[in-house]
């Protein structure tokens, strides 16, 4: 982190940047919310450390059309929705200083305490374990049982857009898993089993929109939903059908951009596992359309705003080995 | 004060849903919320929050207000099925039940919402008083005793033990009903309750939040925290979703809509939030026009005004699901820190 | 068990057909002009290209009681707009996956290309995607209750 304090400084004084967007620390130990620090007021509560997951590119919209050049740190996951953002004019990149830290993955207190740890009063990592000093006495937990669920699905990505990167530390030790495992199983299973589990899954949705307003390709000024000319906004999920219409919609309308950042799944109150509608689609395109990574670059056309004549027809939904 | 082994609690719960639906929480797909018990269910007793509080059984989420039909030149007005269901909430904590109070201080005063007092009026309320609370909890700021919750009825946990004890007519009346799978909890057993209640304030007294002081949060200073400059930074990050407002016990706002069937018109209530652009969106243009306005109204409502129009009540209880549950980690703790400390 | 027989004998599905303006309309015109029978559960609603298709208006469509949607636009390569079909073709197999991925049934969407001159073709398709809708029944997963008479 120090390194990382150094940099930032040195950017303020030789006038690159005049505030740099990143996280800060909050009430608890394990607490980051993404703030902006300025030259004038400077680093107070600044960290970067494994509890900061969030995902901070979808703020530079709003930064990049203020004054001056504004600097981010970057994850490598975040670089791709920065790629997006750049190539779909979202924002300014002579405006924005890129600088790449390096991740070791994030942990998910939600895992912590789902583990029945209660009472958390301080987190530290010791190698491959957590030391949990909770009200209740100290606990331990395996660190790779607290990674988010968006890092274990993470591939080991480099960043792939930066104007400086900070190597980092030692790699993590963390076991991944097969991003479309879990989607797989799915379409292992019947229809009706399918339908009972997205059932059961989305009748939690409160339509607190916490996923659509996190997602950094989730862009529009003003969302269908919220249009009320538009005729489906709606500010409860009051019928089934509006549960499924709102999660197909939002899915649909990133499909192809979609980087699989994961954030709308880490910010659900209910922990529906939204990566899975987008991973579908993901895994639709990779397998009709050729293997596409969204925010790879920043020129590329993405697959729903490009064709080939020879496409699969539609009807290849009905031939796939599944009934 | 009367008994139960927790190891036969299915047969209270059965004797319960005998008389009354009975809600409770319980698992739903990895997450603890409040449902109809069943014989199947996964109990999540030991849950110090659910998700969604338990307001939601007496103010749903959306709910039908009147039906409209049209045949001709003639309109028909349809009134939805009468609110008569009679239920047990099982389970409460002490923050939740506060937070039913507040509620009450909204719907039940005059103009009285008929749709709340009918639930209200049909539902008896188990409170169930915490054992093992979370940093996250802050209800003593607010005056309230986590372990003597303010329901029909209050039950404690005790090793092996469910202790039951009625505090309200209602409630007595109804364990006068169930009394059969109950047994009467000898003193000693009254005195480890006691012991435990004792030992569980302690642990709130050294919470992260306990010492939240609220001092200046009123209508004296109302224009001193409104005009505050620390806004600006404080609601910089907020995401504008409605995740503190729906997981809240005590946000009532709500919006009235009418929905075309295509055979008539439904006109529903759903609940609103403060941290939606298009809440204060009228014909005229919307005055709230950026995140900031929005985000001040939400904390400025729980700790200045409410309190301001309600002897001092604020419509906060310490519950702390905004705290878990924003995505940004920014939360009531927070903003009245930063405002409390300029006030100083 | 008779009586249950006769009800699905008499399920008439209602079935949403988006047809582009310049081929599948036209087609749809010449089925009737050329006297092809096709069931009038067909309520067709004319676009100006099948490109124009939100994924919204087919859940729309659901939403508000329909038992299938199909969805009809020009051959690929003979677009009145060169390309539109090409996004259409892409965009429906990516929805479709995702309604049949929830667990609603795949055969209750679909999408055929129709030219100004396949009259002929436009009634067999009706024709056999209603026996398919019919023999599924009422569309359950995917509608607004509220909606129902």
């Amino acid at each position: 982190m120090q390194e990382i304090i150094e940099k930032i400084n040195e950017l303020f004084e030789n006038g690159t940047v005049n505030r740099v967007l990143a996280w800060k620390t909050g009430e608890f130990d394990y607490e980051r919310t993404p703030a902006v620090f300025t030259k004038e007021d400077g680093l107070d509560g600044f960290s970067y450390d494994s509890f900061c997951a969030a995902n901070l590119a979808k703020y530079l919209i709003l930064e990049t059309k203020k004054e001056g050049k504004i600097a981010i740190l970057a994850k490598p996951c975040d670089t791709y929705n920065l790629n997006l953002l750049i190539k779909e004019h979202r924002i300014d990149r002579e405006k924005v200083f890129i600088l790449g830290v390096p991740c070791r993955c994030k942990i998910d207190v939600e895992k912590i305490r789902a583990k029945g740890i209660k009472g958390i009063k301080s987190i530290k990592e010791e190698g491959d374990t957590l030391i949990i000093d909770t009200i209740y006495g100290e606990k331990t937990c395996p660190r790779q049982e607290a990674i988010q669920d968006k890092c274990l699905a993470c591939q080991g990505r480099t960043h792939v857009v930066f104007d400086e990167k900070i190597e980092g530390g030692e790699p993590a030790n963390v076991e991944k898993i097969d991003r479309m495992a879990e989607v797989e199983k799915l379409e292992a299973m019947t229809p009706q089993e399918r339908f009972d589990f997205w059932r059961s899954e989305l009748s939690k949705c409160i339509r607190c929109n916490a996923c659509r307003n996190v997602c950094p390709a989730c862009t529009c000024t003003t969302c269908v939903f919220d249009n009320p000319a538009s005729g489906v906004s709606s500010k409860a999920n009051t019928d089934t059908f509006e549960e499924n219409m709102f999660h197909i919609i939002r899915a649909f309308h990133v499909a192809g951009r979609c980087t699989d950042c994961g954030e709308c799944s880490r910010v659900c109150p209910q922990h529906i596992p939204l990566h899975l509608l987008n991973r579908k689609f993901i895994k639709e395109i990779n397998e009709l359309y050729g293997t596409y990574q969204s925010g790879e670059d920043a020129q590329s056309k993405g697959p729903l705003t490009n064709f080939t004549q020879e496409d699969a027809e539609p009807s290849i939904v009905y031939t796939k080995g599944r009934v | 004060m009367l008994k139960c082994s927790i190891s036969e609690i299915n047969n209270l719960f059965s004797a319960i849903s005998g008389l009354r639906t009975l809600y409770l929480p319980v698992e739903k797909a990895g997450q603890a919320l409040y449902g109809a018990w069943t014989p199947q269910a996964r109990l999540c007793l030991d849950k110090l929050n659910t998700v969604k509080s338990p307001k939601d059984l007496f103010f749903p989420q959306s709910e039908d207000l009147v039906r409209f039909q049209r045949e001709g030149k003639k309109i028909s007005i349809e009134m939805p099925d009468a609110i008569d269901e009679k239920f047990v909430l099982f389970g409460v904590r002490a923050c939740d039940a506060k937070g039913l109070q507040i509620l009450d201080t909204v719907f039940l005063s005059d103009p009285v919402d008929t749709y709340y007092a009918a639930r209200r009026e049909n539902g008896i309320v188990i409170c169930a008083a915490c054992s093992e609370p979370e940093e996250t909890c802050f209800c003593n700021v607010f005056g309230i005793d986590a372990t003597e919750p303010a329901g029909d009825i209050v039950t404690w946990t005790v090793g092996d033990t469910l202790y039951w004890e009625a505090k309200t007519e209602k409630g007595a009346e109804f364990t006068e009903k169930v009394k059969g799978v109950l047994e009467e909890a000898s003193a000693e057993e009254e005195a480890s309750v006691a012991a435990q209640n004792e030992s569980v304030k302690e642990i709130i007294k050294q919470l992260p939040f306990a010492d939240l002081n609220l001092e200046g949060f009123d209508g004296d200073h109302l224009l001193e925290k409104f005009n505050s400059p620390k806004w600006a930074e404080l609601s910089k990050a907020c995401l504008g979703c409605g995740t503190c407002t729906f997981v809240c016990p005590t946000c009532q706002c709500y919006d009235i809509r009418d929905y075309d069937t295509g055979h008539g018109i439904q006109r529903f209530r759903c609940w609103d939030s403060c941290m939606y652009s298009d809440f204060t969106k009228m014909a005229g243009g919307n005055p709230r026009k950026t995140q900031l306005e929005r985000f001040r109204q939400r904390f400025m409502h729980k700790l200045v005004y409410f309190p301001s129009n309600n002897d001092g009540e604020y419509s906060c209880v310490g519950c702390g699901r905004c705290v878990a549950k924003c995505p940004i980690s920014m939360n009531i703790v927070k903003v009245a820190r930063a405002l409390g400390e300029e006030s100083k | 068990m008779q009586v249950n027989e006769t009800a699905k004998e008499q399920f008439r599905p209602v079935i949403v057909a988006f047809c582009c303006n310049w081929c599948s309309y036209a087609g749809a015109d010449l089925a009737g002009s050329s006297r092809l029978n096709y069931p009038a559960d067909v309520k067709i609603i004319r676009v100006p290209c099948s490109c124009r298709v939100n994924p919204l208006f087919i859940l729309r469509a659901f939403e508000r009681g329909a038992d299938g949607v199909i969805l009809c636009g020009c051959h690929p390569g003979d677009c009145h707009y060169s390309t539109g079909n090409y996004y259409t073709r892409r965009r429906m197999t990516l929805l479709f996956s995702m309604l049949d991925y929830m667990g609603i049934e795949r055969e209750r969407t679909r999408v055929e290309w129709v030219s100004a001159a396949e009259g002929a073709k436009f009634a067999a398709t009706m024709n056999d995607f209603i026996s398919t809708v019919a023999k599924l029944g009422e569309n359950r997963k995917l509608r607004d209750l509220r909606c129902k008479k």
